[in-house]
């Protein structure tokens, strides 16, 4: 049983750090939105949030790919590591992204492209794991799982698109433009410190979690060899 | 056929689709629970929705293709599921040709058999649900639409249901696996379809028909390259 | 025609087969034995094509794989205990089918003289799910000899087969062995393996750990499995 290196460890503290640090600028650094009020302090977290989401299915789909070319086992944790890692934080985005929404829209949930597709792809994920749950061989279940990300990697795209071809309501923060969003706001300078820190300090955080999730499937894999041996 | 003409992969996609169409006339197994089930769905949706006169040139759309993807999963996955059992698979793998005939030949057969289901159940709607538009349903617009649709979701269907055959949890996996990912194919005609259902204009539906073309020669284009490795211990 | 050398083969940590050696000279008529778990049908499957080695040279008919895997195909029969026929196409349809898997010149008169082989004939119309399991045994040998493969892989052929059937089944396996084809049979049936086979081969625990030849087997063959399977311990 190894613990961990030390540059994980260095880095767990870091995390920590970065993300009391952004806590306090998304809170409290930051001024108030005039029209929104308190509840637009979400948004540093949520887009944050987001970010290490999309990062976590770029790293999955890859791997995916790698694993089918390599079939190399170690491609396979990193996917299902990252799988892991953006299911949950699409879900927090999603989940702090109704906390701004409640008051601004008057509604928790809105059947608008960006919304409905991160809604999809969790359910890509829930496949993904449930697909897993399935197999036996570790082999297979790699490969079965680096196909359906493929999959999901390339549909989930086409499928924003594809209901992008709707209407949408969701704002456009940095780049302003759909006169149909409602809920848009000018940043100001200390807004965009505190938003490109949040999504620094998430990235970090990525990392730290990617790397114990890897970590923990290494293990995972060392008690199966030591189970065979037991059984001998 | 001249066996001297044609290749040897192209013979070989024609034989397992004849194969299954063969079978499946004998028994009408899968076509029966798949029409049957498809009728159901339409009359659930009398009572889920409102299908009043009104409703009607708005919702049709949706019932129709949501009837038909659930009609088109159990045929998936019983097609797949007759390799399976009686390891039948070993022998279609066993023959000398590409992997992907077996894949493209299954496309085909799973193809017949759900625009044969869409085909019965289009006039059935249109006699239960008689509707200013119901001549619409029967335009080689919509049709064309149909067509589009099925093709992309029968190519990606074949290709999880060879998946979900192969684990423990087998037929309740195949519509867990497939709707997230055929969502493209679904919006796309839908929409394409109640845009001609609606008389829009032409400008209108093609957009989704572009959706509904770039899916489907994508995802036949993934098939191709990855059912090896699905299907391969 | 076939070698093996360093075979290994490994499910995720499971080590099934480790370094195994096999070697068989054209004509031979292999009967490999084993305790159950022992890992014979793994191994089949792997001359089948059917799975791929983990490290390892496999060759067969002068084939490697699984590179040259399509080449190996065209030149394999392979018997399985599931029959890997269609049951709702009849006898016939199903050679039909295979036959053109196999891209099969002058099908027709092969599909006859095959039936007449097996002793089918009288029945080559008839669904292949009205067939008792010894008929669809035959009918699997059938398919299997079709294309006039110089390897025969043969897994637990006898299973499930009462003792007329069993002895139907002898003598096709005779026919099919005199033509000089090379076979690999497993069975736990001893008394038939010792009749059929030319050398006897022991799989325990992932390695041929015994093998001999008939000329030289002293005493029968029972007792010969016996002492083997003691020595592994």
């Amino acid at each position: 049983m190894s613990s961990q290196p030390r540059v994980l460890q260095i880095l767990n503290v870091v995390s920590a750090l970065l993300l009391a640090i952004a806590a306090w600028m998304s809170l409290s650094y930051a001024p108030t939105e005039r029209v929104m009020g308190a509840v637009q302090r979400v948004f540093y977290f949520h887009v944050a949030t987001a970010w290490v989401g999309m990062l976590g299915f770029i790293v999955a789909a890859v791997a995916g790919v790698l694993y089918l070319v390599k079939a190399d086992l170690k491609w396979d944790k990193v996917g299902l590591a990252a799988v892991e890692i953006s299911l949950v934080f699409f879900f927090i985005a999603v989940v702090l992204g109704s906390i701004w929404a409640r008051p601004i829209w008057g509604t928790w949930w809105t059947w608008e492209p960006r919304l409905t597709t991160a809604a999809i792809l969790e359910m890509v994920y829930l496949a993904y794991l449930l697909l897993r749950e399935g197999i036996e061989d570790p082999e297979r279940r790699a490969r079965f799982g680096a196909v359906y990300t493929l999959l999901g990697g390339i549909s989930v795209p086409v499928t924003f698109v594809s209901i992008r071809l709707f209407r949408t309501i969701h704002p456009v923060v940095v780049m302003g433009g759909n006169p149909n969003a409602q809920g848009g706001f000018n940043m100001e300078t200390s807004m965009l410190q505190a938003m490109l820190f949040s999504i620094f300090a998430f990235s970090v955080i990525f990392a730290t979690l990617f790397w114990h999730r890897l970590r923990l499937g290494a293990l995972a894999e060392k008690v199966e060899q030591l189970k065979l041996k037991a059984l001998q | 056929m001249d066996a001297e003409r044609s290749s040897p992969y192209l013979k070989a996609v024609w034989a397992v689709t004849w194969k299954d169409l063969t079978a499946e006339l004998r028994s009408r197994e899968l076509l029966s629970a798949m029409l049957v089930f498809a009728l159901l769905v339409i009359l659930i949706f009398n009572f889920a929705l409102e299908m009043d006169k009104s409703a009607r040139e708005n919702v049709t759309a949706g019932v129709l293709w949501t009837t038909f993807a659930f009609a088109g999963t159990l045929g998936l996955n019983r097609s797949m599921a007759v390799e399976k059992d009686r390891g039948c698979l070993d022998g279609l793998l066993l023959a000398p040709v590409d992997r992907s005939a077996i894949y493209f030949g299954k496309v085909l057969s799973n193809l017949a058999f759900m625009i044969l289901v869409e085909l019965i159940v289009l006039p059935v709607y249109a006699v239960l649900y008689t509707s200013p538009s119901s001549r619409l349903l029967f335009t080689p617009a919509f049709l064309g639409v149909v067509l589009l649709g099925s093709v992309g979701y029968v190519a990606v269907g074949t290709l999880l249901a060879s998946m979900a055959v192969q684990t423990r949890t087998r037929d309740v996996l195949l519509p867990i696996l497939l709707f997230p990912v055929a969502v493209p194919v679904l919006v796309a005609s839908v929409e394409a379809s109640r845009a001609i259902l609606q008389a829009l204009p032409w400008g209108e539906v093609l957009p989704w028909l572009n959706v509904l073309l770039v899916y489907d020669v994508i995802f036949i284009a993934l098939a191709f390259m990855v059912f090896d490795s699905i299907v391969e211990e | 025609m076939i070698e093996v050398r360093g075979l290994v083969k490994r499910f995720g940590v499971k080590s099934v087969l480790r370094g195994l050696n096999f070697s068989v000279q054209p004509g031979e008529f292999v009967a490999l034995l084993g305790p159950n778990g022992a890992g014979k049908t793994t191994f089949l499957r792997i001359l089948a094509s059917l799975s791929r080695p983990s490290l390892g040279q496999v060759q067969v008919a002068g084939f490697s794989l699984p590179g040259q895997a399509a080449s190996v195909r065209r030149r394999l029969g392979v018997v399985s205990h599931l029959p890997l026929l269609y049951g709702d196409l009849t006898a016939e349809e199903n050679l039909q089918f295979f036959g053109r898997m196999y891209a099969l010149p002058d099908m027709p008169r092969r599909i006859d003289e095959v039936l007449e082989m097996v002793g089918l004939a009288a029945r080559r119309r008839d669904l292949v799910r009205t067939f008792s399991r010894g008929m669809q045994q035959r009918l699997a040998i059938g398919r299997a000899v079709l294309h006039n493969p110089e390897v025969m892989l043969f897994d637990e052929p006898y299973t499930g087969l009462d003792q007329q059937a069993s002895e139907m089944l002898d003598t096709v396996l005779r026919e099919v062995a005199a033509r000089g084809r090379t076979v690999v049979m497993t069975s736990h049936d001893l008394a038939r393996a010792e009749d059929l086979a030319t050398r006897f081969d022991i799989l325990s625990r992932g390695l041929i750990s015994h093998s001999v030849l008939r000329q030289n087997l002293r005493g029968n063959l029972l007792d010969f499995y016996k002492e083997a399977i003691n020595d592994g311990r």
